[in-house]
């Protein structure tokens, strides 16, 4: 049965105690009949998030630390309580129907959570047993996924002394050991080196093509735009670009970049960057730059050099990118991803 | 209810206690043992202490067993497990409703102290004999007593483990499990504080109490004890405060 996911309006609010400062310790003063109670404070994780990702598709979720992916993720894991909205795994309410969802999915979390008292191949033949397998199933299973990821000499030893990328790719095995429908990859390629990546790329790769839907958050562009069939691009809660990576890129006006510094701000100059041929869209980023959107990159350096000199306006840096999802998020949240 | 993903967790705890078992049972009997003999052999053979006192003690020696090792067996990693090194997460994500793992964490506590309780009366017999005389009238009310002990541990051990912060474990053995087994009737029968009316009065809130002369009643009861009937009701009653805070308080941590 392929599942795919689908995600209706989720909101996430979480509340958390006040911290010992904003309680009062030690001298406090209270506005005159302050009785109430200080309100809890409120984050926002998730703001009304919809996606709907088709079976058998590698989507990705796509945004700085504190977006709301993981957040996202929990939800549809069973592991995060909805504040609204509603989640789907196939057609299962998540939070309604959490046994018939777990049962699809497999997760492999942000931070490492091996199970210390057991050996690699415990861990994943004991996984196997909570899902059910009959013994000799999940032998054979973690026999071979252990041979996949290149754990097989280590694979009697307490995973304890494990190194982080090892322990990576046995929480991935692990993920797999009951075939689920939907994969779960929350920053799966976070400290592996860029070996590991690939054979995780690959794998991953492999796991899909058998009809599996793979949801994979990640902070790292080069990943969603090889990886991912689609993906969708989070900021503050909210997603702001859903598409393919060609889309996306494409999306960008002009989708070239030029990030330009000089030393005096000048109007004159930036009206005149506005009227060169092929550029679509001028930004002042701060009193000394200027972030140009074109169709063009190369080519456009030495007409803006002239136009600088001409304006009396001294050049410090000039950066050009090509169209990118770093673009594109940059263009929408006038932040960069790697901020 | 899935009982295969229940019994394949209750496989995967039995087979990481057996493979701490040499470390557990050290944990659970050196310091135990350590006490019988000092009070119950070197002491009572001095003459300090009557040669009763070998008697009225193992009831006491086999509560502080039994308590300690479930408190420990549930607290302990449900402590570590969900602050440090995070690992119930996998179990977490078994087709399983999440308080069934609650459950599965206080019958494995459950049976961890039942098997410390059974095991500590022969290895104190062994060091106290003779003159240990041990009555046992009716054994299921014994065993009875033994399960309701046993299964207090356990959820104490799941409420105390979802309530306390990792940096907090010291401070649960000093601040209670200590306090509780100095006055918890473990090494003197209740009936010894006449001569303390406050504390006497007082201890009675320590559940302790209702296990040490619980099993006093049923293994020596020609020592003073508690009524029966008394000790069964609170136990249960205890039993169930304690597994319905538990188990609210494993949810609260496992879901955000």
């Amino acid at each position: 049965m392929l599942a795919g996911i689908r995600t209706v309006e989720l909101r996430k609010v979480y509340t958390s105690p006040p911290p010992v400062a904003a309680g009062g310790g030690g001298f406090s003063f209270r506005a005159p009949g302050g009785k109430s109670k200080q309100p809890k404070p409120q984050i926002t994780a998730l703001d009304g998030i919809s996606l709907e990702i088709r079976p058998g598709e590698i989507f990705c979720l796509l945004g700085p630390n504190g977006a709301g992916k993981s957040t996202t993720v929990g939800i549809l894991t069973t592991r995060v309580r909805p504040t609204s909205g509603q989640a789907f795994i196939g057609e299962h309410d998540v939070w309604l129907n959490q046994v018939a969802v777990k049962r699809l999915i497999g997760v492999v979390g942000q931070r490492p959570n091996l199970d210390f008292n057991l050996t690699a191949r415990e861990i994943l033949t004991f996984h196997g047993a909570y899902f059910g397998l009959p013994h000799h199933e999940r032998m054979k299973r973690a026999e071979a996924l252990l041979e996949r990821f290149k754990l097989t000499d280590r694979a009697d030893q307490m995973v304890r002394g494990f190194s982080g990328g090892m322990m990576q790719r046995l929480s991935i095995a692990r993920a797999m050991v009951h075939d689920p429908q939907v994969l779960f990859l929350d920053e799966p390629s976070a400290g592996l080196d860029p070996q590991t990546r690939l054979l995780l790329w690959e794998i991953v790769r492999e796991y899909n093509q058998t009809g599996k839907t793979i949801l994979l958050t990640t902070h790292n562009m080069e990943e969603a735009d090889t990886l991912c069939q689609r993906l969708a691009i989070i900021d503050h809660g909210r997603v702001i670009a859903l598409g393919t990576p060609r889309e996306l890129k494409a999306s960008v006006p002009g989708g070239f970049l030029l990030q330009l510094r000089f030393g005096l701000h000048s109007g004159e100059f930036l009206e005149r960057l506005q009227k060169l041929s092929g550029v679509r869209e001028v930004r002042v980023t701060d009193g000394v730059g200027a972030d140009v959107y074109a169709d063009r990159g190369g080519s456009l350096i030495p007409e803006v050099a002239h136009l600088a000199s001409a304006s009396g306006v001294e050049l410090h840096d000039v950066h050009i990118s090509e169209p990118s999802l770093e673009n594109l998020f940059l263009h929408h949240t006038g932040r960069s991803l790697r901020e | 209810m899935n009982w295969k993903t229940f019994l394949a967790i209750l496989a995967r705890d039995a087979h990481v206690a057996r493979r701490n078992v040499v470390a557990l049972l050290f944990q659970t009997f050196l310091q135990p043992l350590m006490f019988v003999f000092i009070f119950g052999r070197v002491m009572v053979g001095s003459g300090y202490m009557p040669p009763s006192y070998k008697s009225l003690l193992l009831p006491g020696i086999m509560a502080i067993c039994m308590v300690g090792t479930g408190i420990w067996a549930v607290a302990m990693p449900v402590i570590a497990e969900f602050q440090f090194t995070h690992e119930i997460e996998d179990r977490l994500l078994a087709p399983m409703d999440i308080s069934w793992l609650a459950v599965e964490k206080v019958v494995a506590g459950t049976l961890q102290s039942l098997a410390a309780g059974l095991m500590v009366i022969p290895a104190a017999w062994l060091l106290l004999r003779p003159g240990v005389d041990l009555r046992v009238p009716h054994p299921l009310l014994f065993a009875a007593v033994a399960l309701l002990v046993a299964l207090f541990s356990a959820t104490g051990g799941l409420a105390l483990g979802c309530s306390m912060q990792q940096t907090h474990i010291g401070l649960m053995f000093s601040l209670i499990v200590a306090p509780m087994i100095f006055f918890g009737c473990t090494y003197y029968p209740w009936s010894a504080l006449e001569k303390f009316p406050i504390m006497q009065k007082a201890v009675l809130v320590n559940p302790l109490v209702y296990a040490s002369e619980g099993l006093r009643a049923t293994l020596v009861p020609q020592f003073p004890h508690l009524p029966l009937l008394v000790v069964l009701a609170v136990l249960v009653i205890f039993n169930l405060l304690l597994f319905t805070a538990g188990l609210r308080w494993f949810y609260g941590k496992a879901v955000s």
